[in-house]
């Protein structure tokens, strides 16, 4: 229940609920809430899914339950690291020790989409791995011209349809796609709620429970997410702490190995608000509702092919477009500056960091950069790094709040 | 004495090259692109020239130029995390775009990204786009995830060389589409890839005439790189296949960094790129050996004829649709597995090696995995050994000639004890050859 307006000791106590809830469901690589999920009705399935992004529109609609595998965190590795080298990423070590220590064994499906060559070459590690669960490489659309791929990724997304139906044994309609869309499409306007309110009010929402809301529409239920997300951007509306005086920037990069929470909140302290970010990025792909004018899988895929955010993961036929993206999200989040932070040895950050970063020194941005994994563990170099970063922002620059004062309309740069 | 074969090739590229520095006043049309899923004959069919990228980052490394050029991209702000070729070549353009015969390398009025077997290909064609400035036109092959390529995945394939690859040529170059002509160029890499063919099946002969990895990248040099298609490539592979099967009659081996190598003590397969910085080191370490490696997967990246494929003059988009899915990072993981055990049988190998490249997830991803499997599959122990295609500072040549040394102590105990037999354990899993 939400408390009433106006009391924000109770507000207080239902975030903090929410957040306890959020982080249990982060910290749980047992997925008990999908174990608790299935065991609710006889004959449901769950299906998971590698980031970034895959149509969980078509996962819900043939009856199954989406759960986003982004790692496991500071887990101990033991036998993952017997199937990749020191050279490759941390993400898949970790995703190859869950399943080989039975926890993904909740999952009847697993989706591999084309983020990079590692996940790509998993998921036919996964087929000899795990014989028993259908694996699908879902081959995102890279194109030079989005109209000559829409009928490629409708077929996409039609087989995965009807792989994902033969799986639950449904017949699945189109008024079924249809209520799957409706529901996506209000979960992706409720993150960019939760987007336009941090960036307004980076104090209210801090970036770690933000992080840890978004990371529990990743394992439960749309249906059941949805009114604690509404609850929790209410109640932090009634009691939403008081600002300080700290850099703004985005951070770009962490769309795929996700970093551990502890870097958001080192970043945050050291004196950084994040005010956009790429991580969990697959949630909001697609921008904006999909369109409703054709079959329920056209749409879809034009939904895709024509609205998708800027990323390295989809080819961009636009050639001043990177150079562009930088200063653009910084304009659009009135940020001071630019935080780098990608896994280490991950080639589609890493390989498009020099063209983004050529498009942010070009107009003058602050940028800092470095590399994580998701079990960094410690944290003082971040700190240091964020820290001196946003002390030289503040001190070139005078604090947002002079500059705020001192702009003609407020909040310009 | 050179072989008339390595005569040919040698000057068929620095002929190549010479084109290619005078095209900006003979006004040939150049187009880069990446050997996995070349369009070489369509290229060739408009009458402009193919210019690879990754054989110069490789040739680079080759001729010790790598260093300096990833030196050069990693001071402008490549990461030390990602692909060697793509700071090679990167690097090169940065100092002055120099081939590799020394000549200086024309810009590109096309860069052609047919994206086969490997996402760092789009991210490089996105950098080499930021410098040109010039037309960019994609090529989606989607990745055979189920192990085939489905046939909408083909149609979408011809429907982009259609609407998008052949327009964009057209544009480029002012010609239009001529597709008797690109018939002829389709017949003509249709004669090199059956010799080219006869000279990979040579290695099951014992002793075997050819090293199908180090002597390997050789032989493909010509057909995965510009010369698909034309009159020099079918000269080039029927000297060369003359020359082996005069080889193999007489029961000699092939040439190598120690001499000619008659006396095969190990037939190896072996999956992974090579290292071209100390190429010719590395090689050594096999041939002062005796082992000769009779098949390898490097030498199907750029298409896997050995498995039955050719192009076909009959049905030119949907040949280079199927020609694109099929090269050997397209296939999945249980694909390339299939593919390493059917050739341990066919060639009945004594051992596997992987040599893992730090710069290719493409390759390198899963690889451990790969070894489990073929070891399960063959009854034959697997080596591993690591390195990288242009970067000298992974070459350890101490570490690798130690693991080396050890597995073949390793293969010649297991022969002593009765267990060379190479037959394997399992049977090949049917209807997975590629
Ligand atoms: S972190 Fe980067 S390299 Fe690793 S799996 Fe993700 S996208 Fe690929
Ligand atoms: S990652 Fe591998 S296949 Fe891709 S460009 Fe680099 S070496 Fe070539």
């Amino acid at each position: 229940m939400s408390p009433t307006p106006d009391d924000p000791t109770a507000a207080r106590a239902r975030r903090q609920q929410i957040v306890a809830w959020a982080r249990d469901l982060y910290e749980d690589l047992d997925f008990g809430s999908v174990h608790r999920w299935l065991a609710q009705a006889p004959g449901r399935k769950a299906c998971g899914y590698l980031p970034v992004y895959v149509p969980r529109e078509i996962i819900h609609a043939a009856g199954m339950l989406p759960v986003g595998v982004h790692g496991g965190g500071s887990m101990e590795i033991i036998r993952g690291d017997a199937y990749y080298q020191s050279y490759i990423c941390h993400l898949p070590r970790s995703v190859v020790e869950l399943g080989l220590t039975g926890r993904l064994k909740c999952l009847s499906a697993m989706l591999f989409p084309s983020t990079c060559d590692v996940i790509r070459n998993l998921s036919g590690m996964w087929q000899v791995l795990e014989p028993g669960t259908y694996v699908r490489y879902v081959d995102l659309p890279q194109v030079n011209e989005p109209a000559r791929a829409v009928d490629f990724w409708r077929g996409e997304l039609a087989h995965l349809l009807r792989d994902l139906s033969a799986c639950t044994g449904r017949t699945v309609t189109d008024e079924d796609l249809w209520r799957s869309v409706a529901v996506y499409d209000e979960q992706r306007a409720l993150v960019q709620d939760l987007y336009d309110a941090r960036r307004e009010q980076p104090w209210r929402i801090p970036s770690e429970e933000l992080y840890l809301l978004l990371r529990a529409a990743e394992v439960v239920p749309v249906e059941e997410w949805l009114p604690v997300a509404r609850d929790y951007l209410s109640v932090t509306a009634q009691d939403p702490g008081r600002p300080r005086d700290n850099a703004r920037v985005v951070v770009v990069g962490a769309f795929c190995e996700q970093p551990p929470l502890g870097l958001l909140k080192t970043i945050e302290r050291a004196g950084c608000y994040i005010v956009d970010d790429d991580l969990l990025l697959g949630n909001r792909l697609v921008q904006g509702a999909v369109p409703r004018d054709g079959d329920p899988l056209t749409c879809l895929a034009r939904a895709l092919l024509f609205q998708h955010r800027e990323s390295s993961i989809l080819y961009e036929p636009d050639p001043g477009a990177k150079m562009r993206s930088i200063p653009r999200r910084v304009e659009a989040a009135r940020a001071d500056g630019v935080i780098f932070a990608a896994p280490s040895f991950c080639d589609p950050a890493l390989l498009d960091r020099p063209m983004l970063r050529e498009g942010a020194e070009a107009s003058k941005i602050p940028c800092i950069a470095f590399k994580y994994a998701e079990n960094t563990g410690q944290f003082q170099q971040f700190r240091e790094q964020a820290g001196t970063f946003s002390d030289s922002i503040k001190l070139w620059l005078g604090t947002r709040a002079e500059r705020e004062q001192s702009a003609p309309q407020g909040g310009a740069r | 004495m050179k072989d008339r074969s390595m005569l040919l090739q040698k000057e068929m590229i620095a002929e190549h090259f010479r084109r290619l520095e005078a095209a900006p006043q003979t006004g040939e049309k150049v187009v880069y692109t990446f050997v996995p899923g070349n369009l070489t004959e369509l290229i060739r069919s408009f009458g402009a020239l193919p210019l690879l990228p990754e054989i110069n980052a490789l040739q680079s490394g080759m001729r010790g130029k790598s260093k300096g050029y990833i030196a050069e991209a990693e001071k402008a702000g490549h990461s030390a995390d990602v692909c060697t070729y793509v700071k090679a070549d990167i690097g090169m353009m940065m100092s002055g775009n120099i081939g590799p015969t020394g000549t200086k390398l024309p810009p590109p009025d096309l860069l052609l990204l047919s994206y086969t077997g490997c996402y760092t290909f789009m991210k490089w064609f996105e950098l080499l786009r930021e410098k040109y400035q010039c037309p960019t036109v994609f090529l989606q092959i989607p990745y055979q995830g189920d192990g085939t390529l489905l046939p909408e995945h083909r149609d979408y394939v011809v429907e982009q060389l259609r609407q998008d690859v052949i327009p964009a040529l057209e544009k480029v170059t002012g010609r239009p589409y001529d597709e008797a002509r690109l018939r002829e160029l389709l017949a003509l890499s249709a004669r090199a890839e059956d010799d080219l063919v006869a000279v990979l099946h040579s290695a099951k002969q014992k002793p075997s005439p050819i090293d199908s990895y180090f002597g390997g990248v050789y032989y493909i040099g010509p057909i995965f790189s510009a010369f698909r298609g034309t009159p020099e490539g079918v000269e080039y592979y029927q000297a060369l296949r003359e020359e082996v099967e005069e080889r193999a009659a007489a029961g000699e081996g092939p040439m190598t960094p120690s001499g000619r190598l008659d006396d095969q003590q190990f037939r190896l397969v072996v999956e992974g790129p090579p290292n071209w910085t100390s190429f010719n080191q590395f090689w050594e370490m096999f041939s002062d050996e005796g082992a000769v490696v009779v098949a390898s997967t490097y030498t199907k990246v750029g298409g896997t004829y050995d498995f039955g494929f050719r192009h076909d003059p009959a049905d030119p988009l949907g040949t280079l649709a199927d020609y694109c899915g099929g090269c050997y990072t397209n296939h999945n993981l249980p694909g390339r597995i299939d593919m390493l055990v059917e050739y341990v049988r066919q060639y009945q190998a004594d051992g596997f090696l992987i040599n893992s490249v730090k710069s290719c997830n493409s390759f390198s991803a899963g690889q451990l995995l790969i070894l489990r499997e073929v070891e399960k599959r063959t009854g034959i122990p697997g080596g591993f050994i690591e390195s990288d295609l242009v970067d000298p500072r992974y070459f350890s040549a101490a570490n690798i000639k130690n693991r080396l040394e050890s597995y073949f102590q390793m293969l010649r105990e297991r022969r002593r004890a009765g267990g060379q037999a190479a037959s394997p354990a399992a049977p090949p899993a049917a209807g997975r050859a590629p």
